[in-house]
């Protein structure tokens, strides 16, 4: 039987190995790096071209213009979800023709583009001007607003008929057939069992509507409507001072982020009873 | 009738050829946008799902960014930075000319940057559908990381991804139209100076969507084609 009767001598740990910087490792430096140099970049660019008169005369109005954009997408949202509600049933409805009806309508306007249909409305209604005279809806549809609103409210209840039908369709067909051997009413299913299963399901895709929403509501700018990019058009076209580009970029970026945010805690918060 | 038919003649007296000038100009814009927005945006994903974390956070603000700014306001952003920006370096350098932009051009980068930052969040979820399994036997079978990139997920991802990016497609499709406002020449354009010269704009904006929606009825029908040639070696189940 051998036994050592010495410790081994202690001994200077291994060197240690240098790392080589991975290709990986350079190319996310570098990809950082060209996002500092771009911030300090534009930074620089917004300080450099600082002018306190700008602000005091274009302050305002860039206010004034986000404050319309919030008002046209809150108020097509609203108007969109009501009217969302019929297209829906439509085309979840046992009738061929209601079902082929609320289709096309869905249809057309998910395959054409917002601007098309804006265009449509606001200068292909004046073809009709004799006609809207003689009802009196004219004045309606010589405004702007108005016929964007209209564009945006009819545009987004298709999108939305489609959330709520496949938010309703989602709900497993169990729950109306517990429903029906409780004995509950079609009103009462749909009120007590349906609706708020299919609302959790929606709220997702309700959130990037909104988004959708709000980035589409640029384009009203283009058919005079002074919102936040109409605004900023403007200033450009008087001072042909990029920074306005710039500061619609920061403003919009800026919602979108907050809305997404917001919208994330929000469904957190709702979800809460289904987390495990 | 006769009147309309007479408008939307090919020829002098009608605006068909404009128009479908218009149509061409639209679908080579987003068929030109396609490559550029599927490699950039393919490019993103990879950084999103490197293990650097500094790739991961870059991938993510080209993300937020592009994601979060209007589509249009991109597009002026691009129009006019590159043109003033491009003004500016040429007057550091000492030279003075002003610098135009093609609208085609600037389009198609404004769009790209669009299209692959969704692009990316689209090949993002089709890669964490594929399970590590199949890297691990890849690299076990001997095969380099390019190799495994090429032969085992790739054609994997692009089978999993094919109705995100068809729907992508679709969004893009109808994204060139507002090229129109910095003057491309495409079918909303076409058909808007059809209307003002006319003074039939429901009938030309009401054709220019209807163009719009014949882009979408024949695009779906290529895509779906496109999915079950991805598909023609799954099992039927």
């Amino acid at each position: 039987m051998s036994m050592s009767d010495s410790l081994i001598a202690p001994r200077a740990p291994p060197a240690t190995v240098k790392r080589r910087l991975s290709r990986s490792q350079i190319l996310g430096y570098a990809a950082i790096g060209f996002w500092i140099a771009l911030a300090i970049g534009v930074a620089f660019f917004l300080i450099g071209s600082w002018d306190p008169a700008f602000f005091a005369l274009y302050g305002p109005k860039y206010l004034s213009g986000l404050g319309v954009t919030l008002t046209l997408v809150a108020l097509s949202i609203t108007l969109g979800a009501i009217v969302s509600v019929p297209i829906a049933a439509g085309r979840m409805s046992r009738n061929p023709v209601l079902r082929a009806l609320a289709y096309s309508y869905v249809y057309f306007f998910r395959g054409t583009p917002l601007i098309a249909q804006l265009f449509l409305i606001y200068y292909g209604f004046g073809t009709f001007r004799p006609q809207l005279e003689a009802v009196g809806l004219w004045t309606i549809f010589r405004d702007a607003w108005n016929c964007a609103l209209l564009a945006f409210t009819l545009n987004t209840a298709a999108y939305q008929a489609e959330i709520l039908r496949g938010s309703i369709e989602s709900v497993p067909r169990g729950q109306h057939e517990g429903a029906v051997a409780l004995g509950l009413t079609r009103l009462q299913t749909l009120r007590k069992i349906i609706i708020p299963q299919a609302l959790i399901v929606a709220l997702r895709p309700y959130g990037n509507e909104i988004v959708l929403m709000i980035k589409a509501s640029a384009i009203v700018a283009i058919v005079t409507v002074f919102d936040l990019m109409g605004e900023t058009r403007r200033a450009f076209s008087r001072t042909f001072d990029f920074q306005t580009y710039i500061w619609a970029a920061i403003i919009y970026l800026v919602l979108v982020e907050t809305l997404r945010n917001v919208w994330a805690i929000l469904e957190n918060r709702l979800t809460r009873h289904l987390k495990r | 009738m006769e009147n309309i038919l007479t408008l939307l003649s090919f020829g002098d007296e009608g605006w068909g050829d404009e128009i479908f000038s218009g149509v061409r100009v639209t679908i080579s814009l987003s068929l030109a946008t396609l490559p550029f927005g599927l490699l950039l945006g393919f490019f993103i994903a990879l950084g999103k799902k490197s293990q650097e974390r500094q790739l991961r956070i870059a991938a993510d603000i080209y993300t937020t960014v592009f994601r979060g700014l209007p589509e249009l306001l991109t597009l002026f952003l691009v129009y006019y930075g590159i043109q003033i920006g491009l003004s500016e370096l040429f007057e550091l350098m000492g030279l003075s000319f002003r610098v135009e932009i093609n609208a085609f051009v600037a389009g198609m980068i404004a769009l790209s940057l669009v299209f692959s930052a969704f692009c990316s969040e689209v090949l993002l979820s089709a890669f964490k559908a594929i399970p590590q399994g199949q890297y691990e036997a890849s690299a076990a079978l001997g095969l380099r990381p390019s190799q495994t990139m090429w032969f085992i997920i790739l054609p994997q991802l692009i089978r999993i991804a094919l109705p995100g990016l068809g729907n992508l497609w679709m969004i893009l499709l109808k994204d060139t139209a507002l090229v129109s406002v910095i003057g491309l020449a495409d079918i909303l354009r076409q058909t808007g100076i059809a209307a003002r010269v006319t003074k039939e704009a429901f009938l030309f904006f009401g054709i220019g969507c209807l163009l719009f929606l014949i882009l979408a009825v024949l695009s779906s029908i290529v895509i779906s084609a496109i999915e079950n040639w991805a598909r023609r070696a799954e099992v039927n189940r």
